[in-house]
């Protein structure tokens, strides 16, 4: 029964959200909505199953619940400072730079995370990740500090993803 | 014009022209920046606001809108912020590689010619 | 308060349409090719917003589709020019 239902459900969170979203574009519950939905839910993890890489299991949704959040707060205050600098500083004086991280996790689903996470936030956008060095080039809209963007990738973003994916 | 809008609440009302006024005025400055920045590296990051910002209070604006003028949960529009919000830094990371390649290239051409 | 909820509309719709006019201008000077595609990506996203709000004002859901579809193509046409800008061809 177990192994019957790992053959036809390879990844159950994918046929859910696939679920959810076939009901929400349709916007209805009627039976056969549903059934097609499930229909769906099943077929297109079965057929696409040979596209898609192996990743590291998500071992601690409340890890990722509270960094998301910590996020979408950082995307809210950082939004606000980029267009304060935007209106009111002459463009001569906003300093850009790009600068090196070193990173400590090499989990390429924690570093796709973090490099949603980083090109979210306005002000910061991810240039390259050397996979040979393990750093990681970013380019800020205004620096004013190198070792604080250091201190605030490795602690606030790197530490929590790395806990997620433990 | 509006011609579902005649049972909304008073509450609703204030929340949906807060996160408008609040989107449209984001959207503005996000483009203002992508007009007056300097160069191309300082420019990506005026966008960066027009469409994680502004995009979500007008979804934000729109899901409560028609939530409260059609008795019923309407959250659809949490597809489109999905969506906006998986390909958003896709897209700023496509378009910033390609550009840093791009002027990289064009100072190993520059090199050659001084030689 | 619908007149409010009315004129914030406008105001809404009004600037968004300013911000398409700042794309526009952006598209037809930048400098660089990557410029231009920054500009082109966003003024998918204006468009987009454009149309909710078209959607909110005449109070029909049906335009949430056509949002939908105009942020899908707007994502496959930026990876696309970005993927040609990078190595001159978008299959290889």
């Amino acid at each position: 029964m177990r192994t019957m239902l790992k053959s036809w459900l390879p990844s159950p969170w994918l046929s859910g959200c696939l679920f959810a979203i076939w009901l929400l574009l349709n916007q209805s519950l009627a039976l056969g909505q549903v059934l097609l939905g499930v229909l769906l839910a099943i077929a297109i993890p079965l057929l696409t199953a040979p596209l898609r890489l192996e990743f590291s299991p998500v071992t601690r949704p409340i890890a990722l619940f509270r960094l998301l959040s910590y996020a979408l707060v950082e995307i809210v205050r950082s939004s606000f400072n980029v267009s304060k600098i935007i209106l009111f500083s002459k463009t001569k004086n906003v300093n850009s730079q790009f600068i090196i991280i070193p990173l400590d996790m090499d989990n390429p689903a924690g570093l796709a995370l973090l490099s949603c996470l980083i090109n979210s936030t306005p002000g910061t956008v991810w240039v390259e990740y050397f996979s040979d060095r393990r750093e990681l080039s970013l380019h800020v809209f205004d620096l004013h500090d190198e070792n604080w963007w250091i201190d605030t990738i490795k602690n606030k973003y790197e530490k929590p993803i790395m806990a997620v994916f433990e | 014009m509006m011609n579902m809008a005649n049972d909304i609440p008073n509450w609703a009302a204030a929340l949906v022209i807060f996160f408008l006024l609040l989107g449209s005025v984001i959207i503005v400055i996000g483009t203002l920046g992508l007009l007056r920045l300097r160069d191309f590296f300082q420019r990506i990051h005026g966008p960066a606001i027009t469409i994680t910002l502004g995009t979500g209070a007008i979804l934000f604006a729109s899901m409560i809108l028609f939530t409260s003028t059609s008795q019923r949960l309407v959250i659809h529009e949490l597809l489109i912020t999905a969506f906006v919000f998986l390909t958003a830094p896709l897209g700023a990371m496509m378009v910033m590689r390609a550009a840093v390649y791009r002027v990289r290239r064009q100072k190993q051409i520059d090199d050659l010619n001084e030689k | 308060m619908k007149l409010a909820l009315e004129i914030s509309l406008y105001i809404a719709l009004f600037s968004t349409m300013l911000a398409i006019v700042f794309c526009g201008i952006r598209l037809l000077l930048g400098p660089t090719a990557q410029d231009r595609v920054l500009a082109l990506d966003t003024l998918w996203m204006c468009i987009m917003i454009f149309i909710l709000l078209l959607g909110m004002l005449f109070g029909s859901l049906i335009y949430f589709e056509v949002a939908l579809l105009i942020a899908l193509t707007g994502f496959v046409s930026t990876m696309g020019l970005a993927k040609f800008l990078m190595r001159g061809e978008i299959i290889e």
